[in-house]
């Protein structure tokens, strides 16, 4: 069967969905008596108009390349990890208690012990789900999203009875020490004459994210482990004649998976809010998924991806700061860009395809 | 044509809006939402009134994020918007963050605190109010018994339930009091099939009046009241006309009082500590239509004394937060 080009495959297509999604958040503003024009003008200005609008996106995309891979890792291996979103929660107390606790002289090395605690500790929450997997052959979606719900409540007690300092109402760490303050966009920029706003959060984070990124792409595409896990993916029982073993492929993959999830935290609760708090990830782990589906399950289509929910994300912000539009709506907007990239797909992936291979019998002919 | 309309149109109102904002006040209503029917919605209404009287216009935003309270914080302040009014205890931390970098910019902080030189610091006693509130739980009650319902189990609300205890002690010291918390999370404050639940428990235990100090859980809590036939006490906000003959009063906490006068004082508001208590009416229970037939007048007469003692200092309220202790009751 004849295919279409794969231009129209990655761009052509998430646009036309895109497309939808924002014309049907346009005729929602619409209803309820708000310019839709004015509102996408004051997102893109508000998300894209500004070193400060940047530093937002910029921050909300770092934590969406991080769970976004987890996610891909995944399935390249055929497993659908929706508990990035608890892998991420207890990744944060790993990154806590690493910074609460180590007395660092410099946050070079804080950020790398930093990210051993989230990646190991997101991993050894995601390495129960990839055992009862492989061993027990345990759902992996079911005992996932279970976990989510394990790892909240084992945070809640955490911050509650352990780790809140006397006199805290709010069920949060303790501030870290000076010396795990990693240095923001703001910071980095400054020595170089660039003025980047302040008040960003956006932090040295981005950039391990980025190499995430690229070392994901090694693995999975260069490397005999990521050949393994993509065939894995493709066939269970032909890769098993080709000797490899699914348990480890699984607990591999899931660990991989967990471990990313977990890294996230080195951007929202070291990089921004410098404590731990309760709802830190703050549905990150729920967002990886539909990052993971728009990129197509590649490190590059994940980190645009990433950008476009960040952008969401912070332009949703800066509706809810100047419009009387209520946050519920930034939420239904979020959530028809997810509908119609993630679910719907094939709605727009059908037709499109049909235009294209008939435009190419045309040409045959 | 219509095109071209649509964006001038588009852009005219963007000129006006960006005109307006200079030095209008801001707002920023924490997690629960600006219509939670008790904290929040006090101080909506505050501004409200605000708005009406002056026909001023202010900012707002229903925070939907952790990581937005110091983004909003820091926006409202670069648009010039004067003062900054915040609503809970959890914007504390953001403001001690942001407030040094704004110091023309003066910061309300209603159940917060700052001590940073422009930060307006509005503290409530809830003890006080909830003591009053105390009184007529006891006076009502024929079984002897009472109830309390917090939502986080927090300093702040251990506060309401030893001045509630308090009161109820001291009108009738025979009687016994039942204390729940619903949880040690912000959802909490947001539970009413919980506190619904806990309104039951209570009731087999014998309580007869019920009063909740825990936000959008306290709805559970009144509705539950009112199905099962006893009385309850309702916070923050005067909830008294949520069924009206079935809640004795409301412990009124005048967040809208706060955020109006804050807004009224504009640019002038001075930055320090204001007590919100009985004295200046920062605390007091709701008097209204749907609970005239509840309310006798050896109650009234009970609840005016004590308030003019405890205004002359001639009853001391303790305090939860002064000592992180109750002498009357263990949470």
């Amino acid at each position: 069967m004849e295919k279409m080009p794969k231009w129209a495959d990655v761009a052509l297509i998430p646009f036309l969905n895109l497309l939808i999604a924002f014309v049907l958040s346009g005729l929602v503003i619409l209803a309820i008596g708000e310019n839709p024009v004015k509102a996408l003008q004051m997102m893109i200005s508000g998300a894209l108009g500004s070193t400060y609008g940047w530093g937002y996106t910029l921050y909300y995309a770092t934590n969406f390349i991080f769970t976004g891979l987890a996610v891909s890792i995944a399935f390249k291996a055929a497993m659908f990890n929706i508990g990035g979103e608890g892998q991420a929660m207890v990744g944060g107390l790993g990154v806590a208690l690493v910074c609460l606790y180590i007395p660092f002289p410099h946050w070079s090395v804080a950020i790398l012990f930093a990210m051993i605690g989230g990646a190991v500790f997101g991993a050894a929450w995601a390495a129960i789900p990839a055992y009862l997997q492989a061993k027990r052959g345990s759902h992996v979606v079911i005992t996932t999203i279970m976990f989510n719900f394990i790892a909240a409540s084992l945070l809640n007690y955490m911050l509650v009875n352990i780790l809140r300092p006397k006199g805290e109402m709010n069920p949060q760490t303790a501030g870290f020490p000076d010396a795990t303050h990693l240095p923001t966009l703001h910071e980095m920029l400054a020595p170089f004459g660039i003025a980047f706003s302040k008040s960003a959060p956006v932090n040295v984070s981005l950039f391990i994210a980025l190499a995430a990124c690229v070392v994901v792409y090694l693995l999975i595409w260069r490397s005999r482990l990521g050949y393994e896990i993509r065939s894995f993916g493709h066939s269970q029982e032909a890769s098993v004649y080709a000797g490899i073993s699914p348990v480890k492929i699984t607990m591999i993959a899931m660990l991989l998976s967990g471990g990313l999830s977990g890294m996230m935290s080195i951007n929202n609760t070291m990089g921004e809010a410098e404590r731990l708090v309760l709802n830190s990830v703050e549905g990150a782990g729920f967002i990886g998924i539909a990052v993971a589906l728009m990129g197509r399950n590649h490190p590059f289509g994940v980190l645009l991806a990433a950008l476009l929910f960040g952008f969401l994300y912070q332009g949703g912000s800066e509706l809810s700061l100047w419009t009387k539009i209520p946050r519920e709506l930034v939420i239904v907007i979020q959530g028809l860009v997810i509908l119609f990239t993630g679910a719907l797909d094939n709605m727009v992936r059908k037709p499109v395809e049909r235009v294209f291979i008939a435009a190419a019998k045309r040409r045959a002919s | 044509m219509t095109l071209m309309k649509t964006f001038l149109g588009a852009a005219a109102s963007m000129a006006l809006t960006a005109g307006a904002v200079m030095a209008e006040p801001a707002i920023i209503f924490d997690l629960g939402g600006k219509f939670d029917k008790s904290f929040n919605e006090a101080g909506f209404n505050g501004a409200q009134k605000w708005a009406e009287e002056t026909g001023g216009s202010y900012l707002e935003i229903e925070l939907q994020s952790e990581a937005q309270r110091e983004q909003a914080l820091r926006r409202f302040a670069e648009t010039g918007a004067n003062p900054v009014v915040t609503l809970g205890f959890a914007m504390s931390a953001a403001l001690s963050e942001v407030a040094p970098d704004f110091p023309e910019t003066t910061f309300v902080a209603n159940d917060g605190w700052s001590d940073a030189p422009n930060v307006l610091n509005v503290a409530f006693a809830e003890h006080e109010g909830s003591y009053l509130a105390g009184i007529m739980a006891a006076m009502a009650s024929k079984s002897n018994t009472v109830g309390f319902i917090g939502g986080m189990d927090i300093p702040l609300i251990r506060k309401f339930g030893c001045g509630y205890a308090q009161g109820v002690l001291a009108t009738n010291p025979d009687a016994k009091i039942i204390s729940n918390m619903t949880g040690t999370t912000p959802t909490a404050w947001n539970d009413p099939v919980k506190g619904g639940e806990l309104t039951k428990a209570q009731i087999s235990q014998g309580a007869d009046v019920i009063y909740a100090a825990a936000g959008g859980t306290g709805i559970g809590v009144l509705q539950t009241a009112a199905d099962e036939g006893i009385l309850s006490i309702g916070v923050d906000s005067n909830q008294n006309y949520l069924h009206p003959g079935k809640v004795l009063t409301s412990m009124v906490k005048r967040v809208d009082v706060s955020v109006y006068e804050s807004m009224k004082e504009g640019e002038n508001l001075k930055p320090g500590m204001r007590v919100m208590d009985l004295a200046h009416d920062g605390v007091g229970l709701a008097m209204d239509e749907h609970n005239a037939d509840l309310v006798t007048d050896e109650m009234r007469a009970a609840v005016d004394d004590a308030k003019a003692k405890i205004i002359s200092g001639e009853i001391a309220v303790h305090d939860y937060q002064s000592d992180d202790s109750c002498p009357v009751i263990n949470f």
